[in-house]
Parts: C-alpha cells; structure tokens; sequence
C-alpha cells in the first residue's frame, strides 16, 4: 500500500464552522460554492478575523451567516443590510459583508438594497441570485424572468425581473460585478477588491437552484446549469447596462464581469466634538 | 455643557427634547430613525446632538430599517436607540421579536397619537397600549415605561437604557404627544450622578469553549459584541447556547422559557409606580402618563366632596405593577381605570381583581387629553355621591 498522507486540517476549517456541517442545501445547489470564495476571501484578506463580521437575511442563501466562523448574524427577511449599518457605524473597524439571497435583497429587502447603495456607506454585499425563492420551495421573485415556470407562476411568470445590475448602478453603488458560481477565480478576487473598496459594493453571483428553479424551467440539474453558464457567459463590460438582463432560457448571452468601480465619496456619520 | 456632552442644568424644554437630553446623558451613541409626528422633535434634537458627543445620527429609509440599525450598533457595542409613534411601531414589529430573540438591548420610544392606522398625527393617544405588550408574534416580555412629564421621560430613557443592558431586552417608552409635546422644567444631573448599569459582558478566553446563550444564574448571557474575537453566531432561529439553530421542541421550550423567566423573575425590580392619597382611600383610580395627572386632579376635588379616593400610577405598564397593585387591592371598594383608549389596561386590572368589587373604565378613544371632569364624574358615580 502506498503512504497516504491526510491534512490534519482544512485551511478553511478555521473560517467555516465545520461543527455545523453537514449543511442543510440540496444536491446541485450552488450557495456553497459561493459561501467558500467568500471564505477564500476571508483567508486571503489582510484584514483581522477578529473584524470581519457576516450579516444574512432569511432564505437558503441567508443560511450562509451560520455557518461562517466569524462574528455572524442571521437576521429577519430583508433586513440584514439595515442591520449591517448599525454594526458598521457602531463600530468601523468592522469589516461587514452582506451576503443574502436575491429575494431577500431585492424583494423584501430592496428599499434597503437601494437606499444603502445610494447612502454608500462602507458594505460588501453578496447577492446569490438563482432566480427564485429557494427556501419556500421555488416560488417566483424580483429576479424570475419573464415567462418562466415556478410555484407560484405555474403558468409562467406575467412580471418583468430586476436587471440587478443595473438597479445598482442606478442606486449609487460604488463598485457592481456579476459572475456565476462556475467563476470561483473571479468571484474570490471582487470579494477581495470589495473588502478594501470604500463605499457600497454589490456582487452578484448567479447561483443553481435545482430544486426550486431548474426542474421547472428544463434544467434539471446543477451541473447542467453550470454547464449552461460556460456555454454562454461573455463578458459585457462593453454593453451598455441596460442590456445586461438574464434569461437562462434564451438563447442569448449571460453578460458577467465588473460594470461599475467608481469612487463616490462614502457615507460618513458627522462628528463634531471630541469622541466620547 | 460639560465635558462629557450632558447639558447639566435647569431647562425649559419639551418631552421629546428631554427625551434626546436622556439619551444624551445615558450615553446612547447610535440613532436611527424615520421621521414620524408628534416624535420628530426627538430625532431633530439628537441630529444635532449626537454629532457633538461623538455618535451617530443617521435617518434611514423606513422604520424596518430603524430598528434593524439600532440593533446592529447594539450587537457591536453601541447604546442604541430610535423613536417613532403608531404607524413606525407598527413597522417595527418583526425585529422587536428579533431584538427578543438575539437578546440585543436597546430603547424604542414611541410617542403615542390617536390611532388606528394614520389616524390623528399630532393629537395624543394611549392606544398602543397592548400592541407593546403583545405586538410582535410569539410569547415574550419585555419591559415598558410611561412618562407623564419632560422630568419623568429624560429619568426613565436613561433608566430605560440601563434596565435593557442589564436584562438583555428591548425597553419601550410609551410616551404620549401630551407629554412628548409639554414643556415643563427639566433638571439634568451631574455626569456622575447619572446611574449607569452596564451589560454585563464576556470575559472569558477568546475561544472555541465559549457559549454566548449560556445564561448566568439571572438567566441573563454575558454579551460578547462583535468585532471582540468570539466567533458569535446570533440568530431568529431557535438556538442552543452556542447560538446555533436546533429545530427542537425541547430546545425552543428551553429558550423561550428562559426569555420569559428572564423577565418573569425580576418582575419586581422592574415595576414602578406612584400613589397619590391612597392611605385611607377606598377607590382607586389607576392611570398612566398624562391622564394620570387628570387623575390625580380628579382624586384631589372628589377628597374635598369627602369622597376617599386615591391614585395609583403606573409607571411601568409592563410588567404591570403588581406590588403596588396588591399592596392596595384589599383596602379597596372599587376600581376606576382611566387611558386614552377603548379598554385596554383595564383588562389587566379586571383580570386581577377577583371579587366582586367593580372595575369601571373612563375611556377615550383619542385626540384629545382626557380632562380630570369625566374621571371626578365616574368617582362620584361609584361613590353613590349625587
Ligand atoms: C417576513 C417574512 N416573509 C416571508 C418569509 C418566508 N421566506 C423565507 S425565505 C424566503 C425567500 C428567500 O428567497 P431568497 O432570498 O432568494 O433566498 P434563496 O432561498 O433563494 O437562497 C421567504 C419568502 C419570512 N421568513 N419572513
Ligand atoms: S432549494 Fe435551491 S437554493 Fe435552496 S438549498 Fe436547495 S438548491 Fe439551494
Ligand atoms: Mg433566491
């Protein structure tokens, strides 16, 4: 028999809490994915551990805040970025990331995905987007395509989505990126330039839903939706940003890539007198 | 003004300005808020306060948004607090539970109008009276003050700030636009004579052992804040003590239990009242904020028909105060609650009075402060007096 060696450890071991695995997401589904080059970032990052701070709201991809071994805080629906404000001005030497679902962001919580990209105050947010709403059981949400087939659009969704990126743009957000779990490389290293990016930055990652919105819309596994992210991304930093939408289901391309880093001044609380 | 940003002094000032003056002086650093009448004047105050201390002002988008601020700073650290009145604490509901369920102390102020829904906005109500008991899903308790003047809402926002710190609970202020609106004379202290009860923290060893549900024998965690090196996890979810879900019956009996015994079982530090010519009074007329100084006036002109009336006010309305109410109950022929609404804290007196003794009600459903007439009235009905 030849020697084996085993690693004593995972270098990720430290940054995600491996006393909660086995995690509770589907076969194909791909929040993992997404969760792990947000722990990649982490290791990566000059930035104390003590310091960084996770904030999610509810849903499959709002799960990621319990399993992440840092200062982590799984809120109500909608809310983790208000929430994070409050953390952040509490305390600026936080590092604090938002990293939650596209319902959760852009449904429920899109008052607050708006507002915080136009008030751009120092956040990272990571916004899962598989189209649907995961955790209830796969049904439509802001970023369902039109058309598409779902539990609650047994007939086909009758609404336009949000073009998320271009939303964010239009927000205020001082960087907005997009890729899909397949971009490990690409994702690690936005998360990494968001971390040390003063202001408000969005990362979009698009992310399979299997069981939710791939089975009902003719993709029936993760893989083969990865699949179809290779087939079809290109990069659309060239396009204007309202042509950046998504339909897997069409025949057209999925734009990905970095489309806004600007440097609008940050929010800042305003400080008068000595601090207390 | 002192080094430390309190206006120590002798002021003229309304309740929502000796509101802020209160947070100022609690050491409150965070606010977040959404502008709201008769409770506006609280976030312009400290708009321009807070800068001058070193925190924080900072208006959000809504009032969802308000609380989920104020309890971010306060998992960081920070005393936190918004204001607001009906529609924003109706908004405010969910994350009061989450406020519950993480354990993240803070101060909602809610200057109450003539309600329901947008209702009266710049006329007083005391109608939200159950909504702060009850409002949010689920068993829990929490603990609420009325003022009935500027003095009283500066004292209990910071003894506000302090019963949340040292119990780990959300504190509401159920203040009225009567009082949040008044000007009255307002002392503010010395810096040193400002009580201060901190949280109580975590002191153990930054580290994998560390459980941040683990409650003391007050039933109360230690707080570990973020950025502190202990690797928290908060969650709404029903969760052991380390803080990690556990979809169990048993354990959701555990925690919320414990949450309502935290509470439960410091009941009587956390009542408050005052009484008002009870000695040999055989009527008791209980009220809370600015009805109960109709109240009171109402008890002096029925003293001087000869009738014995007395007054209890509750200053905490949750938990109800129980102490004051036993101490007086058997002396008692009778009971009058009197609150600027249909009929709500009278069913907490009804429910305890478990005689045959009447409990009758002076109610009104808002827009106006009750006047002292109606409750002399209902005295000397109960009385037999003619
Ligand atoms: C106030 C409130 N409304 C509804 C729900 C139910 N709910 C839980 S998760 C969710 C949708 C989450 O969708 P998304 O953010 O896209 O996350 P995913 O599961 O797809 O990752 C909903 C509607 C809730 N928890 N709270
Ligand atoms: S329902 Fe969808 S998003 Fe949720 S875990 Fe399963 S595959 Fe992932
Ligand atoms: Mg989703």
């Amino acid at each position: 028999m030849r020697d084996v060696v085993f690693a004593e450890a995972h270098p990720l071991d430290r940054i995600i809490r491996s006393d909660r695995m086995p995690h509770i997401w589907c076969p194909g589904c791909g929040i993992g994915i997404a969760m792990r080059c947000y722990a990649h970032a982490i290791l990566n990052s000059e930035i104390e551990e003590q310091n960084q701070v996770v904030v999610s709201g509810i849903g499959c991809s709002g799960r990621v805040a319990g399993y992440m071994n840092i200062d982590s805080y799984h809120t109500t629906h909608g809310r983790a970025i208000p929430f994070a404000v409050g953390l952040k001005l509490s305390n600026p030497a936080l590092n604090v990331t938002v990293f939650s679902g596209d319902g959760d962001l852009a449904a429920i919580g899109g008052n607050h995905l708006i507002h915080g990209a136009r008030r751009n105050l120092d956040l990272t947010v990571i916004c899962t987007n598989n189209f649907n709403y995961g955790m209830t059981g796969g049904q439509s949400g802001p970023t369902t395509p039109y058309n598409a087939r779902t539990t609650t659009s047994p007939y086909g969704s009758p609404e336009l989505p949000f073009n998320l990126v271009d939303l964010l743009a239009a927000a205020g957000a001082n960087f907005v990126s997009r890729w899909t779990v397949l971009h490990v490389r690409q994702v690690i290293d936005d998360i990494l330039y968001a971390f040390g990016k003063p202001g408000f930055s969005f990362i979009e990652i698009l992310s399979p839903c299997p069981v939710g919105f791939g089975k009902s819309n003719n993709f029936e596994t993760g893989i083969e939706e990865m699949r179809l992210y290779r087939e079809r991304c290109e990069m659309g930093e060239h396009m204007p940003l309202s042509e950046l939408g998504i339909d897997l289901r069409a025949e057209r391309p999925i734009y990905i890539g970095r489309f806004i880093d600007r440097n609008a001044p940050p929010f800042k609380p305003v400080h008068l007198g000595p601090a207390a | 003004m002192s080094e430390t940003g309190i206006l120590t002094g002798s002021h003229f000032m309304n309740g929502d300005h000796a509101c802020a003056e209160g947070a100022i002086a609690a050491g409150c650093r965070l606010f977040g808020g959404y502008p709201i009448t008769p409770s506006t004047e609280v976030a312009e105050r400290l708009a321009r306060r807070l800068p001058q201390v070193g925190g924080v002002f900072i208006q959000m988008e809504d009032e969802m948004a308000s609380i989920a601020a104020v309890l971010g700073a306060s998992a960081a650290g920070s005393r936190a607090m918004t204001a607001t009145s009906g529609p924003g604490f109706s908004l405010m509901m969910e994350n009061l539970g989450l406020a519950i369920m993480m354990e993240l102390p803070c101060l909602i102020v809610n200057i109450q109008r003539g309600s329901p829904s947008t209702g009266l906005p710049t006329l007083p109500g005391q109608s939200d009276i159950m909504q702060a008991r009850w409002g949010s899903h689920g068993d829990y308790r929490l603990a609420a003050y009325s003022p009935w003047s500027p003095q009283e809402i500066f004292d209990l926002t910071i003894h506000g700030f302090n019963v949340a710190d040292r119990y780990r609970i959300p504190v509401l202020l159920m203040a009225d636009e009567v009082v949040g609106h008044m000007v009255e004379r307002v002392v503010i202290p010395e810096a040193a004579e400002i009580p201060f009860w901190d949280r109580k923290r975590a002191n153990g060893k930054a580290g994998e052992t560390f459980h941040p549900f683990e409650p003391g024998e007050d039933l109360v965690p230690p707080f570990a804040h973020a950025g502190e090196g202990y690797r928290v996890h908060f969650t709404g979810l029903t969760h052991d003590t380390r803080g990690y879900p556990d979809m169990s019956a048993e354990m959701h009996q555990q925690l919320v239990r414990r949450l309502v015994d935290k509470v439960e079982r410091n009941s009587a530090k956390l009542e408050m009242s005052d009484d008002y010519e009870v000695e040999d009074a055989n009527i008791l007329v209980l009220s809370y904020g600015s009805t109960a100084r109709s109240a009171r006036r109402a008890v002096r002109e029925a003293r001087e028909l000869g009738i014995k009336a007395g007054a209890l006010r509750l200053i905490s309305i949750w938990p109800f105060p129980e102490q004051a109410f036993n101490a007086l109950a058997d002396q008692m022929d009778a009971f009058i609650v009197a609150e600027v609404n249909l009929g709500q804290m009278i069913t907490e007196v009804e429910r305890r009075v478990r005689t045959s003794k009447p409990v009758s009600g002076v109610h009104h459903a808002g827009g106006a402060m009750l006047p002292p007439g109606p409750i002399l009235e209902e005295i000397k009905r109960v009385a037999g007096h003619a």
